[in-house]
């Protein structure tokens, strides 16, 4: 907007006092059902880090994050905004369990763990592909297509569940449970090495969530169609004198964001359940808006925002324990906030940082 | 034919109480989105009127005040929508995101602290409630055949805020086509430029038509919490907001197509849920999730262009920006 700002500001500064003013305004909240929010603080904080058994849970709900934050960021660089990422993530889970049940019988473990990461990663990207194809050639405006089909996915997700996955005898709608074998859990590896940890649903899945995040950002800042894409993001015109075609670009992104959402159905489903049932993806698609805005659409900002909201949901799941008054929905209040302030208010503090930036450099000059 | 004409009268009836939060948001959207602001949040707005009007309603015993209190807090959201999207140019799409979830979100928070029932309002004594109406000669001409039991049970024995409802396309439709405001606010959705060359407040105009689209979003949620329901659940709107949405949009951002496409989803609806449990010879059980979805799947196909075009206002989602 305003080059007169330097980068600190820009990239450091700006995003913190925004995280910062939806922390605060979720403590008044705190403070209007009549609790401390300092105790709360402390709590939370103990209940997310307070021990191994504390960190395993708070890494599996950040790798969720993790999955969906990127999904997002992706398509935010291609100028998109995929609000479909609770589909997404529903159909990953989905082609996750179709995939497992229909080979678990026959093939070897550790040949169906990438087999399945396949299926879910080709249903999500899928989920994501036709309205991607419907805003490039069909002209449909991508936010409404993608709010309908997270809809969509519910409604078929219960058909199946209902009719097609549900045990024979059995009332609540869920499928058998994979057998062969199942995804390394991550206090089984320390286990092997000698480190003892409790069993926690941490699984080999956020390996592959940092190994995402690796090739993201080489995807996008180091290759040709990274390049392609962020260049349509920033201005379709100009890409298409640069010889880039938008619409390929527009399916690209969302191909690629999609099936970054499916995995964090991958995680839920055959990382820890080990069986496909409703309403996995709890809207780990929505705090992936929240992660990507927060971290400004950059992997490594995705990781620390996904930290923290990986945090907030285990720590606010022991704080709603200890004060039953603030539950769990408390989260979904702060994660709000945050895309709030540090997406739709972000320039709310820039004018008077500007202007108060500018006022000590002109001082400085007048000195000089 | 007894039995059909009993049944079309209570599907008949049921579709005007399941349209009623529909056609108001449907407004609501109509609104904000001719004037070039998405509205995406008419989903939270509504869930916060209704978790408002059921707590006031509870506390004060009066529907009116409850009624008062939701419409005030979904105007507040409103004014928040507007402040970051007309006054600081946010993204429309970001900022109606995060009010629905904070609508989900602090609902669910306040209403656990305050009346620690998982995030439920205590049930509202009918005194507190919008009960249905009983026209007069109800009786009367209900004994009449055909004619009877459509005027008892499907224009007779509606909530106020089914009539408000109803009352609001033909005002909206007046408004929009036959007043100044209107003329000014489709043109705003246009080409704001054009308005603001004419010397009219592009944001002061925005600002209004947000405002509208919060006092119908209000009016919908007392509707869910303290008319057709008698207390505040989480998460109630249950996607009525996107529904409503997707009807708007199915209409073409027109108020009586929107009117039309709002029915027509009640009615999806209503046939859904008497097909529960019903097996069709040869075909099998109905699949009643997948009738449900028809409103997405419709819109979608719509928006595509496979059937009919629709085209959104030319500015929708571009902030203003006045001088360069």
């Amino acid at each position: 907007m305003n080059p007169a700002l330097p980068r600190w500001i820009d990239i450091g500064l700006i995003p913190l006092i925004n995280v910062a003013l939806a922390f605060l305004v979720s403590g008044l909240i705190v403070l209007a059902i009549g609790e401390s929010p300092l105790d709360a603080v402390r709590l939370l904080v103990a209940g997310a880090f307070g021990d191994l058994n504390a960190w395993g849970y708070t890494l599996y709900f950040a790798t969720n994050c993790v999955c969906t934050g990127l999904a997002v960021a992706v398509a935010f660089h291609c100028g998109l905004f995929n609000i479909g990422g609770e589909g997404q993530a529903t159909m990953g889970g989905l082609g996750a369990g179709v995939v497992a049940l229909a080979f678990d019988r026959y093939v070897p473990a550790p040949l169906l763990a990438p087999l399945v990461l396949i299926g879910c990663m080709a249903l999500g990207a899928l989920w994501a592909l036709i309205p991607a194809y419907l805003q490039a050639y069909r002209g449909s405006h991508i936010v409404i297509t993608t709010i309908m089909f997270n809809f969509i996915a519910a409604s078929l997700m219960v058909y199946l569940m209902v009719n097609v996955f549900i045990q024979p005898g059995s009332q609540a709608p869920q499928s058998r449970n994979f057998t062969g074998g199942h995804l390394a859990y991550v206090h089984e590896m320390l286990g092997a090495l000698g480190i003892a940890m409790p069993k926690t649903p941490l699984n080999a899945t956020v390996f592959v969530a940092i190994l995402a995040c690796y090739l993201l950002w080489l995807f996008l800042w180091r290759t040709r169609w990274g390049y392609a894409l962020r260049a349509t993001g920033s201005s379709p015109a100009a890409a298409i004198y640069a010889g880039i075609d938008p619409k390929r670009m527009t399916l690209l992104a969302m191909a690629i964001s999609g099936a970054l959402a499916g995995i964090a159905g991958f995680n839920v489903v055959y990382g820890d359940q080990h069986r496909l049932f409703l309403d996995f993806v709890a809207g780990y698609g929505f705090t992936g808006i929240a992660v990507a805005l927060m971290g400004r659409n950059h992997p490594v900002g995705i990781v620390l925002a996904s930290l923290l909201f990986g945090a907030l949901i285990q720590g606010g799941s022991d704080l709603s324990l200890e004060i039953p008054n603030i539950n769990r929905d408390m989260v979904a209040t702060i994660q709000g906030l945050v895309i709030l302030f540090s997406g739709a208010l972000a320039y709310l503090f820039r004018p008077y940082l500007e202007r108060l930036f500018l006022r000590r450099r002109i001082f400085k000059t007048a000195e000089a | 034919m007894q039995d059909v004409l009993i049944t079309l009268v209570s599907m008949l009836a049921a579709m005007m109480r399941v349209s009623t939060p529909l056609i108001l948001c449907a407004m609501a959207g109509l609104y904000s989105e001719r004037s070039g602001i998405i509205d995406i949040g008419l989903e939270g707005k509504m869930l916060v009127a209704a978790f408002a009007a059921a707590c006031v309603a509870y506390v004060t015993n009066s529907p009116w005040l409850g009624l008062l209190a939701g419409i005030g807090i979904s105007l507040l959201f409103s004014l928040l929508h507007g402040f970051a999207c007309i006054t600081h140019r946010g993204d429309q799409v970001v900022s109606g995101v995060a009010l629905n979830i904070i609508a989900s979100g602090l609902t669910a928070v306040l209403g656990n602290a305050w009346f620690s029932e998982g995030g439920q309002t205590p049930s509202i004594p009918e005194e507190a409630r919008f009960l249905e109406l009983h026209w007069p000669l109800a009786e009367t001409i209900g004994a009449l055949p055909v004619i009877g039991p459509l005027y008892t049970r499907v224009l007779s024995g509606q909530s106020l805020l089914t009539y408000a409802a109803f009352l609001c396309v033909p005002l909206t439709a007046w408004i929009l086509y036959r007043t100044r405001f209107g003329l000014r606010l489709r043109a705003v959705g246009e080409k704001p430029q054009v308005v603001d060359t004419a010397g009219i407040s592009v944001a002061f105009l925005r600002y209004r038509a947000v405002l509208i689209a919060g006092l119908l979003c209000g009016i919908a949620g007392a509707y869910l919490s303290i008319s057709q329901g008698a207390a505040f659940g989480r998460d109630m709107s249950a996607g009525r907001g996107y529904i409503a949405l997707a009807a708007m949009i199915f209409g073409k951002w027109k108020p009586w197509p929107s009117l039309w496409a709002c029915l027509l989803f009640a009615a999806l609806d209503a046939i859904a849920i008497r097909m529960q449990g019903l097996t069709i010879p040869g075909i099998g059980a109905v699949p009643v999730t997948l009738i449900q979805a028809l409103p997405y799947i419709l819109t979608v196909v719509l928006l595509a262009g496979f059937i009919g075009k629709a085209v959104a206002p030319k500015a929708i989602g571009i902030p203003y920006v006045k001088e360069r």
